[in-house]
C-alpha cells in the first residue's frame, strides 16, 4: 500500500513548512507579513477544526465564535490572574474548549440539522453575555494587555505568535488527517449520511460525535488563545464575533470537506483575498466576498474546490447521475 | 460479559414487550422465542407493529415494558451499535445506504466497527461478501447509481458485514419484480443454511411461505397467530386481518 | 429595586413586546415550521425590510406602516425567488442538502447584512411618524404609543395569517403540504408550487413586520443576529408551524425579556431568548405547546 509513503510525504511536508516558517521569522525584518500571515494561519486552524465536526460529521456548527471567544478569554483570564506564559494559556484554552465541546456534543443527543446549528449560536450568545458581565476581564468595555518580553530565538512578539499559530495550524491539520484516515473518519462519514443506519451497523455514534466535538472545540479554542496577545487587547464583541463562524464555515465548505486539504485551500485562498481586500478596499467588502463565494459554492460546487479538482469527489456530489 | 446460555436455549427471547407512542399502543405484550438457525417469517397488515417490533429488537426503539434477551444476555437497554456488535444486523424497509460512500465502503463501516477479530484484510472480506451477493462489479460504484434490487442486496451485504448471528430483513423484496424476489429469496435461504438466524418481514406471501420455518402474524400490536406457515395462513383471524378490510 | 408596580409594568410591556415578537416570527413559523426550510436568513430579511421602510420614510415621508405595506409585494416576489433557488439546488437534489442548505441561508444572511452596511452604514436608523416619540401615562408608568401601535398591528397581522391558513383554500393547502405532500400530489396539486407560494407569503409578511421593527426601536445592520434567537425561540417553543402557539410563545418570551430587563438590566437581555431556545431544544424539542 502507498499509505505509508503518503505519511512520509506528509510529515516531510510538515517539517519543511515549519522550518520555512521558523527561518522566515529569523530572516524577514518587516513585521507586516507576520501580522497578515498570522491571520491566514489562524483561519487554516479554524477551518480545519470546523470541518472535523461540520464536514466529517455533518453537524453545522455556527458557534465557532463561542469556542474562539472562550479561547481568547481563557488566555486573558489566566494571564491577568497568574501571568501564565503563552504555552500555558493555549493549553488551558484547549482544555476549556474541549469541555465546551463535550457540552456541545451532548446537544447532538437531542438535536441535529438546523436545530443543532441554532443551538450553537445560542450557546455563543449566552457565553458572550456572561463575559460581558464579567468585570475581572473588563466586561463589555474590553481589556488592554501588556505583552511580556519575547522569548529567544524570536526578536519580536508578533513573529513568535506567527510561529506558534503555524504550530497550531499544523496540529489541526495533522489531527484532521489522522481522523480522516482512521476508522473514526469512516464512522463520522457514516453517521453524517444516516445516523440510524450507522448505529445499526455498529458505529457508536454518540461517542464519535462527542470525540469530534471535543477535538474540534479544543482546536478552535487553542487557535483563539493567542489572539489576545496578538491584538494586545480583548473585548467580548470582537472575541465572540460571528464573523469567525462564517469564515470557518465558508472556508471549509468552499475548499471542500471530503479531505483535510479542502479547508486548508479554502483558508489560504479566502484568507489571503480577505487580507488583500481589507487593505485595498474595506473590511465590509471582504465579508461580502466571503458570503457570495459561500453561496455560489454551496449552490454550484457542492464538493468545493477539491471537488472541482478531483473527479473522485465530484462523482460523489450526489443528485446528478 | 459472560455468555452462559445452554446450547439449546433460544437465540432471541422477546418477553412481554409493550411499546406505546403517546396514547397509541404499537406493541401489546409480545412474547416470542426464536431458535438458533431458525428462518422466521413476520407478517401482518400495515401498521400492525412489525417494524416497531424489529426496532425494539435492533435497538432503534426502547420498549416501555418487557425485555429482549439475546444469547442469554439482556440487551433491552443497549444502544443499537452494541447490539450490532453482539451480532444483530438489519436491513431497512426503505433502503438507507451511506450515500457519500461507494458500495464497498458501505460494507467497510460494518467491518470496521462491528465485526471485530477478523484475520483477513477487511477489503477482501468485503469483496467476498459482495461477490456472494452478486454485487462485485458494483464495489466501486456510488450508491445512487444502484438499481432498486441492487440497493436491497447492498443493504443485506452491509448487514452481513456486521457478521450477524441474527439478520433482520425488513421487506427486502418490496417493489421488486418476481424474478428479483426469487433472487433475493435464494440469497436469504442460502444465508440461513450457514447458521445465520433470519427474521424476515414480508408482504409477498409466496416468499414468506417458501422461506419460513415458522411464521408469526401481528395485528394491532398483538400476536394473532404463530406456527407453521400453512397453519398460520389457514388461521381465520389471519385471513380476516389481511382480507377482511 | 423590586416593587409590585414595577413588575406589573414589566408584564404589561412584555405582553406588548410579545405580540410584536409574534409578528416578526410568524413568517418563520410558516417557512421553517411548516415548510421545513432551514431559514436562518429570516431575521436578515426582516432587517432588510426595515431598511426598505426607512428609505421610503426618509425619501418620501411615507408613514412607516404604509411603507411596510408598499414593500410587501416586493418581498412576496423575493420569497418566491428565494424558495425557487433553494428548491432547485437543495430539496430536489436531496443528497447532503442539510449542511449546504443551512450554509446557503447563513451566507445569504451575511450578504444582506453587508449590503445594508455598504448602503446605509453601521449607524442606527429610525423612522418618523406622528405616533413615535409620544407616550401615554398611567399613573406611575408610561407606555410609548409606538409600542401600542406595534402591538395592535402585530396582533392583527398574526391573527390574519392564522385565519388565512385555517380558513382559505390556499391556506389549507399550505397546511396540507406540510403534513402529507404525497396525498396532495395525488389530488393533482403541485406541492412545490404551493410551498413556493407559502414561502412567498411568509416573506411578504416581513414587509409589515419590518415596519414594526423600526417603529419599535431604531435598527442597525447586525440587528438580525439578536432576532435569530428571538424568532427561532418563538417558533420552536410554539411547536413547529402552530400560529396560535406562536402568539402564546412570543408573549412568554416578551414577558420574560421585559422582566429580566427590569430586574437585572439591559446587559443580560440578549441572552434571554437564546437561553430559552436552548432550554426548549434540550428539554422539549417538540415545543411547549406542540404536538
Amino acid at each position: 500500500m502507498n499509505k505509508h509513503r503518503h505519511s512520509i510525504a506528509f510529515w516531510a511536508g510538515v517539517a519543511i513548512f515549519l522550518v520555512a516558517v521558523l527561518s522566515m521569522t529569523q530572516i524577514v525584518r518587516n513585521e507586516y507579513p507576520f501580522f497578515a500571515g498570522y491571520v491566514i494561519l489562524q483561519f487554516i486552524a479554524l477551518a480545519v477544526a470546523w470541518s472535523i465536526l461540520g464536514g466529517y460529521a455533518g453537524y453545522v456548527n455556527f458557534g465557532t465564535n463561542a469556542f474562539f471567544g472562550v479561547g481568547v478569554y481563557t488566555a486573558v483570564g489566566l494571564f491577568k490572574a497568574t501571568g501564565a506564559p503563552l504555552v500555558v494559556q493555549i493549553a488551558a484554552a484547549a482544555v476549556i474548549g474541549m469541555l465546551l465541546g463535550f457540552a456541545v456534543g451532548l446537544l447532538t443527543l437531542r438535536m441535529r440539522g438546523i436545530f443543532f446549528s441554532i443551538a450553537t449560536i445560542a450557546l455563543a450568545i449566552i457565553i458572550e453575555t456572561f463575559v460581558m458581565n464579567w468585570r475581572f476581564v473588563g466586561g463589555a468595555a474590553g481589556i488592554q494587555l501588556q505583552r511580556p518580553p519575547v522569548m529567544a530565538p524570536f526578536d519580536s512578539y508578533v513573529k513568535m505568535l506567527f510561529f506558534v499559530q503555524a504550530l497550531l495550524a499544523v496540529t489541526a491539520v495533522a489531527i484532521a488527517r489522522y481522523i480522516q484516515n482512521s476508522r473514526i473518519g469512516r464512522g463520522l462519514q457514516a453517521l453524517r449520511d444516516d445516523e440510524l443506519a450507522a448505529e445499526c451497523t455498529g458505529v457508536p455514534t454518540l461517542k464519535l460525535k462527542l470525540v469530534a466535538c471535543m477535538i474540534s472545540g479544543a482546536l478552535i479554542s487553542a487557535a483563539g488563545a493567542p489572539a489576545a496577545m496578538y491584538l494586545q487587547y480583548a473585548d467580548p464583541s470582537s472575541a465572540f464575533n460571528l464573523s469567525y463562524s462564517v469564515s470557518a464555515l465558508a472556508m471549509a465548505l468552499i475548499g471542500g470537506t471530503a479531505h483535510w486539504i479542502g479547508p486548508v485551500l479554502g483558508a489560504i485562498l479566502l484568507g489571503s483575498t480577505q487580507q488583500l481586500l481589507a487593505v485595498t478596499i474595506s473590511s465590509e467588502v471582504n465579508v461580502l466576498v466571503l458570503g457570495i463565494m459561500l453561496v455560489l459554492f454551496v449552490v454550484g460546487a457542492p464538493k468545493g474546490i477539491i471537488g472541482l479538482l478531483r473527479p473522485r469527489y465530484r462523482l460523489r456530489a450526489g443528485g446528478k447521475p | 460479559m459472560t455468555v452462559t446460555a445452554a446450547p439449546d436455549a433460544p437465540l432471541l427471547q422477546v418477553g412481554t414487550l409493550t411499546k406505546t407512542f403517546g396514547g397509541f399502543t404499537a406493541l401489546d405484550n409480545i412474547s416470542v422465542d426464536i431458535r438458533k438457525g431458525e428462518r422466521f417469517g413476520l407478517i401482518g397488515p400495515n401498521g400492525s407493529g412489525k417494524t416497531t417490533l424489529i426496532n425494539c429488537i435492533s435497538g432503534a426503539l426502547r420498549p416501555q415494558v418487557g425485555s429482549v434477551v439475546f444469547c442469554g444476555e439482556d440487551i433491552t437497554q443497549l444502544p443499537p451499535h452494541l447490539r450490532a456488535r453482539r451480532g444483530i444486523a438489519r436491513s431497512f424497509q426503505i433502503p438507507r445506504p451511506f450515500k457519500s460512500m461507494t458500495v464497498l465502503e458501505n460494507l467497510m463501516v460494518g467491518l470496521d466497527f462491528a465485526a471485530v477479530g477478523s484475520s483477513l484484510p477487511e477489503e477482501d472480506v468485503a469483496m467476498s461478501i459482495l461477490t456472494r451477493m452478486g454485487l462485485a462489479s458494483k464495489a466501486g460504484a456510488s450508491t445512487d447509481t444502484l438499481s432498486q434490487v441492487e440497493l436491497r442486496k447492498m443493504e443485506l451485504a452491509r448487514a452481513l458485514a456486521v457478521r450477524p448471528k441474527l439478520l433482520i430483513s425488513d421487506e427486502a423484496m418490496a417493489g421488486l419484480s418476481s424474478s428479483e424476489v426469487d433472487e433475493v429469496l435464494d440469497l436469504l435461504i442460502s444465508l440461513g443454511e450457514e447458521d445465520i438466524t433470519i427474521i424476515m418481514i414480508e408482504h409477498i406471501m409466496q416468499a414468506v411461505m417458501r422461506f419460513s420455518e415458522r411464521v408469526m402474524c401481528l395485528d394491532a400490536g398483538r400476536i394473532i397467530a404463530i406456527g407453521a406457515p400453512a397453519e398460520v395462513m389457514a388461521n381465520k383471524r389471519v385471513q380476516e386481518a389481511y382480507l377482511g378490510t | 429595586m423590586f416593587s409590585m408596580d414595577l413588575l406589573l409594568g414589566a408584564v404589561v410591556l412584555g405582553v406588548l413586546l410579545g405580540c410584536f415578537y409574534a409578528a416578526v416570527s410568524v413568517g418563520l413559523s410558516v417557512s421553517f415550521g411548516l415548510l421545513d426550510v432551514p431559514h436562518v436568513a429570516h431575521p436578515a430579511f426582516l432587517v432588510l425590510a426595515s431598511y426598505g421602510v426607512y428609505q421610503l420614510n426618509e425619501s418620501y415621508d411615507i408613514d412607516p406602516l404604509l411603507a411596510g405595506l408598499a414593500i410587501t409585494p416586493l418581498f412576496f416576489l423575493f420569497g418566491l425567488l428565494a424558495y425557487r433557488v433553494y428548491y432547485e439546488t437543495f430539496e430536489r437534489r436531496g443528497s447532503d442538502a442539510g449542511v449546504r442548505g443551512i450554509a446557503f441561508f447563513f451566507g445569504i444572511a451575511f450578504i444582506i447584512e453587508v449590503l445594508i452596511i455598504l448602503q446605509f452604514g453601521v449607524d442606527q436608523r429610525s423612522v418618523s411618524a406622528t405616533y413615535i416619540g409620544k407616550s401615554w401615562r398611567f399613573g406611575e408608568f408610561r407606555i410609548p404609543i409606538r409600542q401600542l401601535v406595534a402591538f395592535a398591528v402585530a396582533l392583527a397581522l398574526t391573527v390574519l395569517l392564522a385565519v388565512y391558513l385555517s380558513k382559505t383554500f390556499m391556506g389549507r393547502a399550505i397546511r396540507a403540504v406540510a403534513q402529507d405532500e404525497e396525498a396532495l400530489r395525488l389530488m393533482g396539486a403541485n406541492p412545490v408550487r404551493i410551498k413556493q407560494f407559502a414561502f412567498g407569503i411568509a416573506t411578504a409578511v416581513l414587509g409589515i413586520a419590518g415596519a414594526l421593527l423600526i417603529i419599535v426601536a431604531p435598527v442597525e445592520p447586525t440587528l438580525d443576529r439578536a432576532y435569530i434567537g428571538r424568532t427561532f425561540c418563538v417558533v420552536v417553543m410554539a411547536g413547529l408551524g402552530s400560529i396560535s402557539g406562536t402568539l402564546i410563545a412570543a408573549i412568554i418570551l416578551g414577558v420574560a425579556e421585559s422582566i429580566v430587563l427590569t430586574m437585572f438590566g439591559a446587559s443580560w437581555a440578549p441572552a434571554i431568548s437564546f437561553a430559552m431556545l436552548l432550554g426548549v431544544l434540550a428539554v422539549r424539542p417538540q415545543g411547549l405547546l406542540g404536538r
